[in-house]
């Protein structure tokens, strides 16, 4: 429940007030909020939870904990399936 | 021992546990917090790399286990209204309450669906808006600031369909309790690493001082969790009362100020009852009273639904680090992860669960020193 998976920002916009990016985790992308990381940019990495960046993170490190927790299969988990169009 | 030799960081791991070995000349009893970190030690058998005499108990880290069993009632009877599209972490929906869970409610018709993110249920709202929305806001730290952003965004854009049922819970009034039991055992505390990467580990100074007692804020692989017990150890060989932070690649001492801002916006601090334990002063947050259009609970009128928990059940004494689940009468038998009786049974990151999970064919495995 507290686990947060880093990913890289792809791109970023504005919705509804709210700065959105994609985010990569290894073969996954999924739209993130990025409103408690306002200095991070595209390009950089985040760990991201529940849909929301928390902390900007080393892109070497980024790389190590993904490959653990896609070793773990814990990765697909973490993220959820792609939200249903409501 | 089963599990880490898939691990390739297996040298690592094995080199600190020595180093450890090494600086341990008495026996010590550490707790990890947060269900993440027993899933970890666990999985890897970390506990059993470490010298006989060093103890590792598991907290009551898991914010599905702690959810109170009156609140999975609210949800469920709320869930169960015709006009609600019910929202949930998945995690929430296999909990029992006192009788029905929320796929069971699912099953006879119920619109009860699962989202990664709130931001998944606002969407629904938004879409949806002859419905009434309701988001089962769980969680430690590490999701309030996201469960805040949710209700505020919704008030922002004046989603009066949009609720949230609130049972957020916080980590350092649990560990104060603990520390304040006269049956207290634990010596020094691994805390949550996402958990500080959102508030920092500034309160947790004040425990360390009250309490004298070291504190280590960790991360969640293998090598993390040796690495924080290697500090904690040292630290309690050196009778040093310090925290110190392990997780230093995700977390800082003052957290995440914006994030911090959004849920200090949002929430305020109440009293919370944790499912097993009871009720601990200050250990929850609960949405305010300008929010209350979005307030479920009130929406809803479920505050009055309560229940008790069954008998058989140590979670208390689990939950607290006082007694091991195996110690537990039913564990395995009565209480399974498919027929969850207590608290820690529920989530896989509970400990009953991890203990089912990797550890009930070798039972019975007590190594004490
Ligand atoms: S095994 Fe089940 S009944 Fe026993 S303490 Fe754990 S959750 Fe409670």
């Amino acid at each position: 429940m507290c686990l947060a998976v880093p990913g890289k920002i792809i791109d970023t916009e504005e919705m509804d007030g709210i700065r959105l990016g994609r985010v990569q985790f290894g073969g996954i992308t999924r739209q993130a909020c990025l409103d408690f990381v306002p200095e991070a940019q595209i390009g950089d990495y985040v760990m991201v939870h529940v849909g929301f960046a928390i902390s900007r993170v080393d892109e070497d490190e980024a790389h190590r904990t993904l490959e653990l927790l896609r070793s773990l299969d814990l990765l697909a988990g973490e993220l959820g399936p792609p939200p249903e169009t409501p | 021992m089963k599990y880490i030799d898939e691990y390739r960081e297996e040298g690592i791991a094995r080199s600190l546990a020595a180093r450890i070995a090494r600086r341990a000349t008495r026996p010590w009893c550490l707790m990890e917090i947060c269900g993440g970190q027993t899933h970890t030690i666990m999985r890897y058998g970390l506990d059993d790399l470490l010298p006989a005499g060093l103890r590792l108990v598991h907290g009551p880290g898991c914010p599905v286990c702690v959810t109170p069993l009156e609140t999975v009632d609210r949800a469920i009877e709320i869930a169960s209204r015709p006009d609600v599209t019910f929202v949930s972490y998945g995690d929430m929906l296999r909990v029992p309450g006192s009788k029905l869970d929320l796929f069971r409610v699912k099953a006879a018709g119920g619109d009860v669906r699962v989202v990664y993110s709130p931001m998944d249920a606002l969407a629904l709202a938004r879409a949806r808006r002859g419905r009434k929305v309701v988001f089962f806001g769980i969680g430690f730290e590490t999701t309030a600031p996201a469960n805040a952003m949710a209700v505020f965004q919704a008030r922002r854009e004046g989603l009066d369909n949009f609720s949230m049922l609130v049972s957020h819970v916080l980590v350092p009034p649990a560990i104060r309790m603990l520390l304040s039991s006269p049956r207290n055992l634990v010596q020094g505390f691994i805390a949550p690493g996402h958990v500080c990467t959102v508030v920092g580990w500034e309160e947790y100074e004040a425990l360390a001082r009250d309490f004298r007692v070291p504190i280590v804020v960790a991360g969640f692989e293998p090598a993390d969790l040796l690495e924080s017990v290697l500090m904690l150890v040292a630290q309690l060989e050196e009778v040093r009362t310090e925290v110190e932070n392990q997780y230093a690649r995700s977390v800082r001492r003052e957290g995440n100020v914006a994030a911090k801002d959004m849920i200090g916006r949002v929430f305020e601090v109440c009293d919370r009852k944790w499912r097993g334990i009871g009720t601990i002063p200050g250990s929850g947050l609960r949405l305010r009273q300008e929010f209350a259009a979005h307030d479920a609970e009130k929406l809803f009128g479920v505050g009055g639904i309560s229940a008790e928990e069954p008998p058989e059940c140590i979670s208390a004494e689990v939950l607290q680090g006082l007694k091991r689940p195996t110690d537990c009468p039913v564990f395995g038998l009565a209480c399974t992860p498919e027929h969850p009786m207590g608290a820690p049974m529920v989530s896989s990151e509970g400990a009953c669960a991890a203990y089912y999970q990797y550890r009930r064919h070798s039972i019975p495995r007590e190594k004490e020193a």
